[in-house]
């Protein structure tokens, strides 16, 4: 069986930010964010054909500044949010909102495509998440599997928590929790725990990671030099509540028992230069995609350390059907940790890669050069994983 | 009949007359003996001598054969032999007529002499008839008296026999009082069985009971002195003797022998123990043996732990004293209950059986406890100065157990000494790695401090000035930090740590070394103890404490300095290319190796020599590309770009990054070849940013699933992209210079690039980087390999900050170029 080929779509403009629509089950569709210091900015939303092969796209403009960092509403497809870099009389800053998309967009781009391109639709703002003081959005997060109510946002050396009301027009920040110590601390990237009924936050600042309870808004756990150099992105194992992977410049992704922070418990050194992204398949924990700046996007097993760490479990009634016993123990043989497939798609850096959340076994990847390609997992491995 | 002889009669004349004898033999059936075999008669009718002679034929042959002439003279000649056989005959005739004449007379003569002996005879049979007749008569008279003298000296006998009997008791007091034992029970034995025959009559059970009561008070007397210790072997051995021969219980008697024989071994084993242990039962003892060695640390005597004799002094002591006693009392045992008893009666009881179990049980049981304490005085031998004093010790050892191995042949006491003696050898072995294992760590520190001593000065010589990056090799060569003379030397002392070790181990196999001819000492402690478990075992300790180094390191941020890094990994290569080979033939050849268990081939340490050479030399790129990497990234990020300056000068982070490289190179270039590198244009320092210009143009192209747009990615870079090869940043570097540099370069200006990429520049800021790289350029290309790789790199960076540029308006390439060079 032949793997389908790669599907590549262009953006005209440099790219970094990538999400998938969180709240969207039923088609397979990404955010795309684009960088451009001259021109509007622009948010692409990428509908897959899975049984045509085809990209949909349609083109939001976000005019308040490049996108660093796009993240989806987990509840609402609308809704979504993006951290941006503003620039007005020489000054940069960062900053954070969540944004609601035109009521008519969908429907739009299908009646006449042209059109969406040359006159795409602006974005609707719903909230800034700024407080003010703090000027370095780093990203958003949204409550995993929540009512798109509460969302996290990292600035400088800051976690703010906010309850967004519908009523309100204003975000307001419910807590904070902030990172002290020696020097100019500043959070990286972080993640929301989807376990321990979402009270669990990761960050990352230089080497280090934390973790944080967000009831008492305090540290819970901290991984002192989790990599040589700096973490650049984590990721929760979605079925193992305690399995946390992340990655870094020192070209290794490491997968972390955050009851035990000593060690890792896998390191993985496939990457030949800084990995930037690093993501669990939703359904299949042992999947992990990795992206990083030497081009190349690699999708790894990693059963080992997998919530099926020796394959699919068959049942005793499969087992009792008896005339397939042989082939049953073919796929039982435990299978082991390997690299599944390297994507070389990419010519320029990859920043970001993301599993479809419809499609457990597509995933999208964007490099710097606004280049987006979206892959499917090899069927023999699929296969070897649902039988 | 010839005629050869016929015409020479003179000369032969006996000849012919034995030839004659012979046919007269013949004649008569005769066989001359010996001759006739190997002449069997001819059937030639033709033969004239023969027992077939046909003259008829003969006759006719001539005939037919022979002319005239040799007719004549045939005839002639046999005419002569007849006339010559007639003669001889007629001399015999009257020979044998003469003989006969005389036998005849011969024959008369006896006739009468035999008449006259057979009157003699019967004379002499009358005489003897009148002898018989009187001796019978004699004898008749004589039968009375005879009878009666056997009688009296029947009883006279008896009569002695009982004297000695009622005088017995009296004897054997006598004895008792003069100690004379064997005397004592000689007599009691002679005694007992007509004792113990005539018990039933009252005076002799009252003797018998005397003489058992004496001989009570005897065995009592004989066992006192058999329990008392000061008795000589001799005399012990007496006594035992004299015990068996009362009846005493063999068994009895062995244990005995033994326990008192163990009370006296067990002494000896005590003193061993002590000499072990000089505290606190011995400590008297042993300031008393140490103050005459003139010891300075007398006042200290349970201060120090380690036995006061050397293992040869204890083992000297254990052998003279314990073992020797041993065999001495193995012998007398051996003596008494075993081969005396064989002889005796006591051979029917089994005797010699149980009491070689017990000798077996106690020689064990005594062995096992001096082996103990030999072992633990062996295990304290720690150091590992002097390894000849332990092997001799060991021999001494090995070689006084034979002396127990020929008196007790099936003993397992032997064996067990041999296996200790293994033990110890291996065990030494065993230290002998760890000691290599120390040496090479302390060595390591040595090159660790060797190495940061001089990397101060060198900082201090690098902070000196711009111009550092021509100068930098020879700032560095200043410095005493010469990294070829430390891998030399380093290389050079484990080597020969290793060889000094070899020799020492060497001893273990030496000749005159008693247990060097067993099986052990010859196969498997060659193969498996020196080359596998000592050599081999180091060899890759090495290269996995290098590995190690990678390790720790990772995460620690470079605990290790780079250059330590860089010597191991050029150490590993040595290893690889020459010393492991080296050391292990001189291995095989001192040890004479034979391989009989599989061994770890040279190829497969190589392959791990190179393996953590590579590694090494891979970390040590990481290490420095980070390094310089850091000063970049902080360099980036720490600025604000926007609100920048113009560019006036190139950044001294700059200037710091290609004298850090510079330096790097000098390092590298200490320990490894310079390698090949792609020819140079002439005008690489000169070279200018076309990339840049041509992203200017704004160029504009379709991509594959989606309509044309505005692009500002830049075409030519991407074209540069697909044709080139892709670039593995952190990559395994070869061995050699260029590679390594080209490897950290590679490292640092793709941190740049990223790094610019996360940032936002203004005009300025541009321009500023773009200074920055012509700089980097100018001098960078000189390092790697391909020189279009510094290019393509430094492109991408100033193409991608045109990108983050709010306002871009390139600097011109003349004034970039002033200001590079005005430095």
């Amino acid at each position: 069986m032949e793997d389908d080929a790669p599907v590549i779509y262009g953006l005209e403009f440099q790219a970094r930010a990538l999400s998938a629509q969180t709240a969207e089950t039923d088609a397979i569709r990404f955010l795309v964010g684009t960088q451009s210091l001259k021109f509007d900015n622009q948010i692409h939303i990428i509908d897959f054909d899975d049984e045509n092969n085809i990209i949909n796209k349609n083109v939001l403009l976000h005019q308040a500044g490049e996108i660093w960092h796009i993240g989806a509403s987990p509840a609402n497809k609308a809704v979504l949010s993006t951290c941006y870099n503003k620039t007005n009389d020489s000054r940069v800053m960062s900053c954070a909102a969540v944004w609601q998309m035109p009521s008519g967009w969908e429907t739009g781009s299908h009646e006449s495509a042209d059109d969406s391109s040359h006159n795409p639709q602006t974005l609707e703002l719903l909230f800034h998440l700024d407080s003010g003081t703090h000027q370095n959005s780093a990203c958003v997060l949204w409550e995993p599997m929540g009512d798109g109510k509460r969302v996290i946002s990292l600035a400088d050396n800051h976690a703010l928590l906010w309850d967004l009301q519908e009523s309100s027009t204003k975000a307001t920040v419910s807590s904070t929790a902030t990172l002290e110590g020696k020097g100019q601390l500043k959070f990286t990237s972080g993640k929301w725990s989807p376990h321990h009924n979402c009270s669990q936050l990761a960050t990352a600042n230089d080497t280090a990671i934390r973790g944080w309870d967000l009831r008492t808004m305090s540290q819970i756990y901290c991984v002192d030099n989790a990599h040589g150099q700096l973490v650049r992105d984590l990721d929760f194992n979605p079925n193992r509540q305690y399995y946390l992977a992340s990655c870094g410049d020192d070209c290794k992704v490491k997968f972390w028992d955050v009851r035990n922070v000593q060690e890792p418990v896998k390191t993985l050194e496939e990457h030949s230069h800084w990995v930037w992204s690093v993501r669990y398949n939703h359904s299949h924990d042992q999947l992990v995609l990795t992206a990083s700046s030497d081009s190349r996007l690699i999708l790894s097993n990693m059963v080992s350390i997998s919530s099926e760490p020796f394959g699919h479990m068959v049942d005793d009634e499969e087992l009792s059907e008896g005339e397939d016993n042989p082939q049953e123990e073919k796929v039982k043989e435990p299978l082991k940790d390997s690299v599944v497939s390297t994507y070389e798609e990419h010519e320029d850096s990859v920043y970001a890669a993301e599993w479809s959340s419809a499609d457990p076994w597509l995933f999208a990847s964007l490099s710097y050069d606004g280049r987006l390609v979206i892959n499917r997992v090899p069927r023999a491995l699929k296969y070897r994983i649902l039988l | 009949m010839d005629a050869d002889t016929d015409g020479s009669e003179g000369p032969d004349e006996s000849g012919r007359r034995r030839r004659v004898h012979g046919m007269l033999k013949l004649y008569y059936g005769l066989n001359e003996e010996g001759k006739t075999s190997e002449k069997s008669p001819s059937l030639d009718p033709c033969d004239i001598n023969g027992p077939h002679f046909d003259p008829e034929l003969y006759l006719n042959k001539l005939r037919r054969e022979c002319s005239l002439a040799e007719l004549m003279d045939q005839e002639t000649c046999m005419v002569k032999q007849i006339r010559s056989l007639d003669s001889d005959m007629q001399t015999l005739v009257y020979e044998n007529y003469n003989k006969f004449i005389s036998a005849t007379d011969t024959i008369r003569k006896m006739k009468n002499d035999f008449k006259k002996m057979e009157d003699e005879m019967d004379c002499l049979s009358a005489n003897m008839a009148a002898i018989t007749d009187f001796s019978a008569s004699i004898s008749g008279t004589l039968q009375d008296q005879h009878a009666q003298i056997t009688k009296l000296s029947g009883v006279h006998t008896l009569l002695r026999k009982l004297q000695f009997l009622f005088e017995l008791p009296a004897r054997l007091n006598k004895c008792l009082e003069l100690k004379a034992y064997a005397q004592a029970v000689s007599f009691h034995r002679r005694a007992r069985c007509v004792l113990q025959q005539y018990s039933h009559l009252p005076s002799f059970k009252g003797i018998q009971d005397d003489c058992h009561a004496i001989m009570d008070k005897l065995a009592q007397e004989l066992r006192q002195k058999f329990r008392d210790g000061g008795t000589s072997a001799k005399d012990l051995s007496e006594c035992v003797e004299l015990l068996l021969q009362l009846d005493e219980p063999a068994e009895e008697l062995c244990d005995k022998f033994l326990t008192h024989a163990r009370s006296r071994l067990e002494a000896d084993l005590q003193g061993l123990e002590a000499e072990i242990r000089p505290y606190p039962t011995a400590v008297k003892d042993a300031s008393a043996r140490r103050s005459p060695a003139g010891s300075p640390t007398d006042s200290s005597p349970k201060a120090t732990p380690t036995p006061n004799t050397d293992i040869l002094e204890f083992i000297d002591r254990g052998c003279n004293e314990f073992v020797s006693s041993l065999c001495l009392v193995i012998t007398s045992y051996q003596e008494l209950f075993i081969n005396h008893a064989q002889t005796g009666e006591l051979a029917s009881k089994n005797i010699p059986q149980m009491a070689n179990r017990k000798l077996h049980v106690f020689v064990d049981d005594l062995a096992a406890q001096y082996f103990s304490l030999v072992e633990r005085r062996i295990q304290e031998e720690k150091g590992v100065s002097d390894n000849s004093l332990l092997v001799r010790a060991l021999d001494r050892f090995h070689r006084r157990l034979q002396a127990v191995s020929k008196l007790l042949p099936s003993s397992t006491v032997p064996n067990q000494g041999t296996e200790i003696v293994i033990r110890a050898a291996t065990e030494r072995v065993k230290q002998y790695l760890a000691a290599l294992q120390s040496f090479y760590m302390d060595s390591l520190t040595d090159v660790r401090q060797a190495l940061a001593a001089p990397r101060l000065s060198v900082g201090g010589a690098t902070g000196s000035g711009g111009g550092a990056h021509l100068g930098g090799g020879a700032t560095s060569r200043d410095a005493p930090n010469s990294l070829p003379e430390l891998l030399s030397s380093l290389s050079a002392s484990i080597l020969n740590q290793i060889k000094s070790v070899l020799a020492s181990v060497h001893l273990f196999t030496a000749k005159d070394i008693t247990f060097s001819n067993k099986p052990y000492f010859k196969g498997e402690f060659c193969s498996q103890g020196v080359r596998e478990s000592l050599v081999v075992n180091f060899i890759k300790f090495v290269c996995q404490s290098s590995r190690q180094f990678c390790e720790s390191a990772g995460d620690k941020g470079g605990s290790t300095p780079p250059a330590l890094l860089l010597l191991l990994s050029r150490l590993c290569l040595d290893f690889e290319t020459s010393t492991i080979s080296y050391i292990l033939t001189l291995t095989d050849e001192q040890f004479l190796v034979q391989h009989h268990s599989p061994v770890t081939p040279v190829t497969i340490l190589c392959t791990e020599a190179r393996e953590a050479a590579q590694k090494l030399l891979n970390h040590y790129v990481k290490v420095q590309g980070l390094i310089i990497s850091q000063m970049l990234r902080k360099s980036v990020e720490t600025r604000d770009w926007v609100n920048t300056i113009e560019p006036r000068n190139v950044r001294a982070v700059m200037k710091r990054v290609v004298e850090d490289t510079t330096s790097i190179d000098v390092q590298v270039g200490l320990l490894y070849e310079e390698g090949v590198r792609k020819a140079h244009s002439s005008d690489s320092s000169k070279r200018t940013f076309s990339v840049y210009s041509s992203s200017r143009q704004q160029v504009r192209y379709a991509a594959s699933y989606t309509p044309s747009a505005p692009m500002d990615t830049n075409l030519l870079s991407n074209i540069h992209k697909l044709f080139s090869e892709r670039i593995d940043i952190f990559s395994s570097v070869e061995f050699n210079k260029v590679s390594v540099m080209t490897g950290i370069i590679k490292i640092s200006l793709k941190t740049f690039l990223e790094c610019v990429r996360l940032r936002t520049f203004g005009r300025y800021g541009l321009q500023q980087i773009q200074v920055d790289c012509h700089y980097l350029q100018m001098y960078l290309w000189r390092f790697v390999s391909d020189e279009n790789l510094v290019h393509f790199l430094l492109d991408e960076i100033v193409g991608s900050c045109a990108h983050r540029c709010l306002d871009p308006a390139p600097m011109e390439q003349s004034v970039i170029e002033v200001i590079c060079e005005r430095g």
